[in-house]
């Protein structure tokens, strides 16, 4: 389970405040308007943004201290997946050694997860070789090889049209479920959220404003979310 | 429980490079700015600007830069017209030649004029097989104005046809719909984007002709057409007076920064690149008159520009280059300017890369801009202090420790280096930028480190530009004369100062073979750098 107990951070002209708990195996969608802060939020929990005061612990350890790469954690960006000058191979296997020293049963290790996404006969290709929607399958073999308890997606697939979005989510569904990983997956789709959340957390002007099912899509009376919906 | 984390992914050593680099540069060339003030302190401004003969410089160095300033504008930007409204063959290829101008070293150039210009140069020759007597025209303000016209003029026109290219085809096609005639579209649509380049080329030109140095020394013709960075030279080389050159380039050195300010106000961003395939659509093309006019400015620019050019590589062809390459002078001269040369550019490119570690970090990671940038000026401080001014300094400050002509390679690598410094900066800073952009969140993530990431990341982003940076300032060290003027002796001579001894005393068949030594070492070093270092993907 990640507890997120008053975690702030803060610019010169605002402040966030989070406080939610994603229980382990689940999947938890992170819904909101632009600006938010549902990516800084994301951002604590990776280690890319300072945190100022407030408690981050995943299964009993403290998250605060460890930095990015020591943390239970794998991020999925929107861009910025992959190594544009190293092969699939490479930038899968990086996750499991930073150096590129890999043994025998690590290299089986990477084919096998290149295999699992559908990746399997391109492992010599480069990035730019391949579309967008199998470079993003890249990054997802990679998390896989990492083994990283916890998955954050921050709209890894929001440039991609929408049946292929819809088939990477299930991809990270059915991949989550066999390895039981907890996932939070920011979205701008609420439809994705229904698609295979079993959460939503709803954020708004810092600080999330609704925690519940994916039904509380259809039937919260917040006002924020129904401005957010356009109700 | 309330706790403070600073940073998640800390680097404390970020200020490392940066530091050690600023450091080396400021003592290197604040240091002997101090020792060159101290000498010229005992002269106060007032007596040094009663001078006759410092005026008569100063007059001169601001007059001779207002000159080439104005007339290569004022050729430039007819040219650009006419490169910008014609196409005919040998069109990319002249366009390419007008970009050498950013490589080739002065000396070759000024080889390449007094070829054709000299006493016994083509022109003359031919004027004098027509029955005319031109004399010795060439030096003095003539010929220091065709040789800044030779290197400003292609300079100027690049970048103001860069600026007519960047009218959209929309403009040109609605110009056509409302018959537009070659005058209206030069005061609507041209004029704007010239009059937008004009303040910063211009102040640049000056800038660069205020400076130049190998030009006058070796056109300049004697005391009438000297200016203040060759005076500097000659008062410390030829009458050892150290108060007057610690004065002159104390002057020098004011103006310079002056109008380093105003061209740094004045400078404005270059536009796309030249898109010389697009079909040419402009309506004022067909029309009368415009031919001619297009003739008239390309047919002058070509005169000054293209012989010089044509000397130089004629001069390969000459029948003494066999007996003239067997000279063992030549060939020390060669080992020579190699070894300065890449160890100036191995300099250079170490203390830029240094630097924009430290900067980039502050730039992108602490989004502190003012602070970065001010780190980089740190690297071209070298703008502001001209290398003669440099090398007068360290003369100074190193004639009463040791024999200064011992030390001569050291020095003469050192002022080349920082020289050379504002290239590599130019060069280096957005790819590296770039990989810190782009990559920082991810490696991070995967906890690519240290060596990992050097290996990993930024090794192959950016081995292509630190090859770049690597041979831009080996050639330029490899061509400059201001270091080896004031250091050159006996036992320590480049190519371009051979070239220089050569052009003066008329040896025009020995000069041949060092240009076009010279200008072959230069061609063959950036080659093989920028493959050898840059790897096979070089051309992409």
């Amino acid at each position: 389970m990640l507890n997120i107990d008053q975690l702030v951070t803060s610019y010169p002209d605002w402040r966030v405040s989070f406080s939610a708990t994603l229980p382990k195996g689940e999947i938890t969608a992170l819904i909101g308007p632009s600006g938010a802060g549902k990516s800084t939020l994301l951002g604590m929990i990776a280690g890319f943004v300072p945190v100022e005061s407030g408690t981050l612990d995943f299964d009993g350890e403290d998250l605060l201290p460890l930095g990015p790469a020591a943390r239970p954690v794998t991020t999925l960006f929107q861009d910025h997946n992959l190594f544009l000058h190293l092969s699939v191979f490479d930038n899968i296997a990086i996750g499991l050694h930073p150096g590129l020293r890999l043994n025998a049963t690590q290299r089986a290790q990477v084919k096998d997860a290149a295999n699992r996404v559908g990746l399997g006969e391109m492992l010599t290709r480069l990035p730019e070789q391949l579309s967008g929607g199998q470079q993003q399958r890249v990054g997802l073999a990679r998390a896989l090889v990492r083994g990283k308890p916890l998955l954050l997606l921050d709209e890894p697939f929001s440039a991609l049209d929408p049946a292929l979005r819809r088939e990477m989510l299930a991809e990270v569904a059915r991949l989550a479920c066999e390895q039981g990983i907890t996932v939070l997956m920011v979205s701008h789709n609420p439809e994705d959220a229904q698609l295979i959340a079993d959460q939503v957390l709803f954020v708004d002007e810092g600080r999330i404003a609704l925690q519940g099912t994916p039904d509380i899509l259809h039937n919260s009376d917040h006002p924020g979310l129904l401005r957010y919906l356009g109700q | 429980m309330s706790r403070i984390f600073a940073r998640a992914q800390t680097r404390p050593l970020w200020w490392l490079p940066g530091s050690a680099a600023t450091l080396i540069i400021l003592l290197l060339s604040l240091g002997p700015l101090t020792a060159l003030l101290w000498q010229a302190g005992s002269l106060a401004p007032r007596t040094l600007l009663a001078d006759p003969y410092l005026r008569h410089v100063l007059g001169f160095s601001l007059w001779q830069a207002l000159l080439s300033t104005l007339l290569s504008l004022g050729l430039a930007i007819p040219v650009a017209r006419a490169l910008a409204r014609r196409r005919f063959p040998g069109r990319t290829l002249l366009i390419k030649l007008f970009g050498l101008s950013l490589v080739l070293p002065v000396i070759i150039a000024v080889f390449g004029i007094v070829a054709v210009h000299g006493k016994q140069g083509w022109l003359p020759q031919l004027l004098h097989g027509l029955g005319l007597a031109p004399g010795n025209y060439l030096y003095g303000l003539f010929g220091i104005l065709l040789a800044h016209i030779f290197f400003n003029m292609p300079l100027a026109a690049r970048l103001l046809l860069q600026s007519l290219e960047s009218i959209p085809e929309s403009s040109w096609r609605l110009a056509s719909q409302l018959g537009m005639r070659s005058s209206h579209i030069f005061r609507l649509l041209e004029w704007p984007l010239i009059r937008a380049q004009l303040p910063g080329l211009a102040s640049l030109i000056f800038m660069l002709c205020f400076t130049s140095f190998a030009t006058v020394l070796a056109l300049g013709g004697g005391p009438k057409s000297t200016t203040l960075e060759v005076a500097v030279y000659q008062a410390l080389r030829f009458d050892f007076d150290l108060a007057t050159a610690g004065g002159l380039a104390l002057v020098q050195l004011i103006l310079t920064a002056a109008l380093l300010m105003l061209q740094h106000k004045l400078q404005s961003s270059p536009p796309s690149r030249i898109t010389s395939h697009r079909p040419c659509l402009r309506p004022d093309r067909h029309q009368p008159g415009t031919g001619l006019v297009d003739a008239l400015a390309l047919g002058i620019g070509l005169a000054v520009f293209l012989p010089p050019l044509l000397a130089i590589v004629v001069a390969g062809l000459n029948p003494g280059l066999p007996g003239a390459l067997t000279s063992s002078k030549l060939w020390l001269a060669s080992g020579q300017s190699l070894l300065i040369a890449l160890a100036a550019g191995s300099l250079a490119t170490l203390l830029g890369s240094a630097l924009l570690l430290t900067s980039r970090h502050l730039r992108v990671r602490d989004r502190k801009r003012r602070a970065a940038a001010l780190w980089e000026a740190s690297g071209s401080v070298i703008l502001m202090i001209p290398a003669v001014v440099l090398s007068t300094g360290l003369f100074i400050l190193f004639m009463p420790f040791a024999d200064v002509f011992a030390l001569g390679p050291w020095l003469v690598v050192l002022v080349n280096a920082l020289m050379a410094l504002p290239y590599v900066l130019r060069t280096l800073s957005a790819p590296m930028q770039l990989v810190v952009r782009q990559y920082d969140r991810l490696a991070d993530s995967l906890g690519v480190r240290g060596l990992h990431r050097l290996r990993l990341v930024e090794w192959p982003l950016l081995r292509r530009p630190l090859a770049q940076a690597a041979a831009l300032s080996m050639i330029l060290s490899l061509g400059d004369l201001g270091a080896i003027a004031m250091f050159g002796s006996q036992e320590l001579t480049t190519l371009p100062w051979l070239l220089y001894q050569q052009l003066g005393s008329y040896r025009l068949t020995e000069a041949a073979a060092t240009a076009l030594l010279l200008l072959i070492l230069c061609f063959s070093l950036f080659w093989l750098i920028e493959r050898g270092l840059g790897g096979k993907h070089a051309d992409h």
